[in-house]
């Protein structure tokens, strides 16, 4: 037996417990990279098989066809297609529902035809009974000319049998074709099969259709396969006359091997779809279920979010007062500590809110919420499907672009990835609650509801509606041709299985925290080196503060903070935050908020660290009420008043709601428009458009 | 001739042959074959994005795309 792994790829329909399945067969040995080549996650998992076996096992996007229509399926077929031979599967488990099976066996038929060994896992199996379903699984082994397992994933049955199945297919190796395209034109795919016998025709038809040619195809036998290319409405006839052939197949298969006894099926789907996608009661449900996320993300979050606060302002004492004194101490306790501390205290939100997302996926409810949407959404040139990362934006801007990758249409897809990053997402958080807190009092209004919490909410919802209205302009200035078309299933409801939930919870979280916080962690790095270091002015800057004349009466600790104060001026930082002050001054800002402005391009929540750092607050403490009272305190000595007040206050939130300071969403949007036009578009765009705001917003209230 | 779209709430229907080459290819690769028996199981607010089963299959598609695939009402 080979002591190498196994390469095993899953593949099925969406909605097949095909992730159960992938978490039963690796558990928590799972990890995501990314495909060579291509930047689009892909989930491998180690699986031991037998004693002596291993396999490694790749869960590829859920897909009904191997015809992609959109950059999730896409990959399968890139996959499959033998690109990069070290990449290419030895083994194909395809996971079908079986209540679906016949629309899963064209999947099935279509990788058979692929020849290479194929196992096929029927899912759900304990639901058979209660749909009154019966198979003869002897005969549809027989028949399919495969290995044939009936499993239930949920409830961890059969997943040995599928391993044994692997085994067994691995070894015997032999994969044959299930139906011949040959049939509906000898003639014409003949011609094809000659031009490469290396390959199935069914990949050489594949090759001819999806324009996707893998290595071992030379120059020559590319322009032949193109030339079958040129007569597209044959090539589309084709395609139709092998769909409706494969289905015949199955058909004459399942006729011998699958009994549905139709009227033991119970309807609870026709039921919960009655309330759920009700033209009324279902946009009533959608919005409860909206508030409650919301909520819960307050709620639920405050304490987990204090004790990370807590324990890295603990560690940042802890590191000062035990490591000795110097550059790299600084280092650690200004720079690392408040820098990681600055990207977990988001954790307990997103992991929240993810949560929530994975449980309206598993139960099915979010494709009611498309069906719901899609119309209202197409006005605003999106689709349904873009209602998901919309959602998902409150949280991380980054998951919600990638979850656009379901939606076909490239206009749509595109029109959504420009605007999610409108959406509250949650590094905005700390910069409105330390602005709020400062700027509108803490009493109620109509006797009930919090002044504070209503701004809040009141910024969510410019978030959206920002979002909603840039989508419309987007709509009717960008001119891009895409086909509309747009199918979305119905998926059965079902309840959400804990361990889905939870592996999906901790994989995105993880995400996350490695994506957003290495430019964070960098990012707090390099602006400790800029207010630490600076020209000659710099080096000066503590003697000339103690020889002025005007600082002897001072006593020691104020002293020491007029001397941080002029070094920060005096700093590369400063400097910089000096040199755009006159462009924010019509905004209501001073060089010091410009730092801060500076910094938060690269991630807005480092808008609270820096300013904690320019007013002299021990920057290892990351207490905001120290910081606020700080920001409280801080006079505008052109006024003689307060700093912060209500119009700088206002001015400063606006243009946080629009500005795209995320560097990690521009490297995302980067990544899925493989261009760097589409973030410059949205980084001066927004830029611009939270310029604006802010300026008027100021200039108004002042 | 009629449509899927002209279809009530809960009415069925068969898909019919003409229509073969106007269903798009991923809708036929998810059960929507001629011959297959569908029912228009709900409509969206706002008259689109239409709820249908067929071959055991739940879809939601728009409008546009049903006003395309003919059929033959059932018990007419």
């Amino acid at each position: 037996m080979s002591k190498n792994n196994i390469k095993v790829a899953l593949i099925g329909n969406p909605n097949t417990g095909k992730t159960s399945l992938f978490n039963q067969l690796t558990g928590l040995n799972q990890k995501v990279g990314n495909y060579p080549g291509v930047t689009v996650d892909k989930k491998e998992g180690k699986s031991k098989l037998s004693a002596t076996q291993n396999a490694i096992i790749t869960d590829l996007p859920g897909t009904y066809s191997i015809n992609p229509t959109s950059l999730d399926e896409s990959i399968v077929l890139k996959t499959l297609l033998k690109k990069d031979i070290k990449e290419s599967p030895d083994v194909i488990l395809v996971v079908a529902d079986v209540e679906n099976l016949k629309r899963n066996l064209l999947l099935f038929s279509q990788i058979k035809d692929l020849e290479i060994p194929t196992v096929l896992a029927i899912n759900m199996v304990d639901q058979m009974h209660k749909k009154g379903i019966s198979i003869d699984l002897t005969a549809l082994k027989e028949e399919l000319n495969t290995e044939v397992v009936l499993i239930s994933a949920r409830k961890n049955q059969g997943i040995d049998k599928v391993k044994e199945a692997i085994i067994k297919c691995h070894v015997a190796a032999k994969a044959t074709p299930m139906c011949d395209n040959n049939k509906i034109d000898p003639e014409y795919f003949e011609k094809l099969k000659a031009i490469n016998p290396n390959f199935s025709l069914y990949e050489l038809w594949l090759m001819v259709t999806q324009k996707n040619f893998p290595e071992g195809i030379t120059k020559v036998q590319k322009e032949q396969l193109l030339s079958f290319n040129k007569d597209v409405s044959k090539l589309k006839k084709y395609q139709h006359k092998e769909t409706i052939y494969r289905y015949q197949e199955i058909n004459k298969i399942l006729k011998k091997t699958y009994l549905v006894n139709k009227n033991a099926a119970t309807d609870v789907r026709s039921r919960l779809d009655k309330i759920f996608t009700h033209k009324i009661f279902g946009y009533i449900i959608f919005l409860l279920v909206l508030l409650l996320i919301f909520q819960s993300i307050f709620d639920w979050s405050s304490v987990p979010m204090d004790f990370i606060d807590g324990a890295f302002a603990n560690l940042s004492d802890f590191a000062k007062s035990n490591l000795p004194a110097g550059v790299f101490t600084d280092l650690i306790v200004e720079g690392i500590i408040p820098g990681i501390g600055g990207v977990l205290i988001f954790i307990p939100q997103i992991a929240i809110l993810f949560m929530f997302i994975a449980i309206l996926e598993e139960t099915g409810y979010m494709s009611r919420v498309v069906f719901l949407m899609d119309k209202i959404m197409r006005r605003f040139g999106m689709n349904g499907k873009s209602i998901i990362p919309l959602i998902s934006g409150t949280a991380c801007a980054i998951p919600a672009i990638m979850a656009t990758r379901t939606i076909s249409s490239w206009k749509e897809r595109l029109i959504t990835i420009l605007v999610v990053p409108f959406t509250t997402c949650s590094a905005r958080l700390p910069v409105y609650a330390i602005l709020i807190a400062l700027i509108i009092p803490n009493k109620k209004i109509l006797g009930f509801y919090n002044l504070q919490a209503f701004t809040l909410l009141m910024l969510y919802a410019l978030g959206f509606l920002s979002a909603i209205l840039a989508a419309y302009i987007l709509q009717k200035t960008l001119k891009i041709k895409s086909s509309s078309f747009f199918v979305v299933e119905m998926p059965n409801y079902k309840i959400p299985s804990f361990k889905n939930v939870f592996l999906e919870v901790i994989e995105k979280t993880k995400a996350f925290v490695f994506e957003a916080g290495k430019i964070i962690l960098a990012l707090s790095i390099i602006l400790w080196f800029l207010a630490s270091n600076g020209p000659e002015s710099f080096k000066n800057a503590e003697k000339n503060t103690i020889e002025n004349i005007e600082n002897k009466q001072l006593n020691k600790a104020d002293l020491q903070q007029k001397i941080a104060s002029a070094k920060l001026e005096n700093s590369y930082i400063g400097i910089m935050g000096k040199t755009i002050e006159p462009a924010i001054k019509p905004l209501g800002y001073d060089w010091k908020i410009g730092i801060a402005l500076i910094t938060s391009f690269a991630a807005r929540e480092v808008f609270v660290g820096t300013l904690a750092t320019i007013y002299s607050v021990a920057s290892d403490d990351e207490d905001t009420s120290t910081i606020k009272q700080k920001m409280r305190s801080e006079i505008n000595p052109e006024t003689g008043k307060k700093r912060f007040n209500f119009p700088v206050g206002m001015s400063l939130l606006v243009f946080y709601a629009f500005a795209m300071q995320c560097m990690a969403t521009l490297a995302i949007v980067k990544r899925e428009t493989k261009t760097w036009k589409w973030p410059l578009i949205q980084l001066f765009g927004m830029a611009l458009l939270a310029y604006i705001s802010s300026l008027i917003t100021y200039q108004i209230l002042s | 001739m009629s449509t899927i779209a002209s279809l009530r709430i809960g009415e069925m229907g068969y898909i019919s042959e003409e229509s073969l080459d106007l269903i798009p290819l991923k809708l036929l690769e998810m059960g929507c074959l001629p011959g297959a028996e569908v029912q228009l199981v709900q409509i969206a607010p706002l008259k689109d994005l239409l709820y249908i089963c067929v071959n055991g299959s739940h879809l939601a598609i728009r409008k546009e795309t049903a006003v395309q695939i003919q059929i033959l009402k059932a018990n007419l």
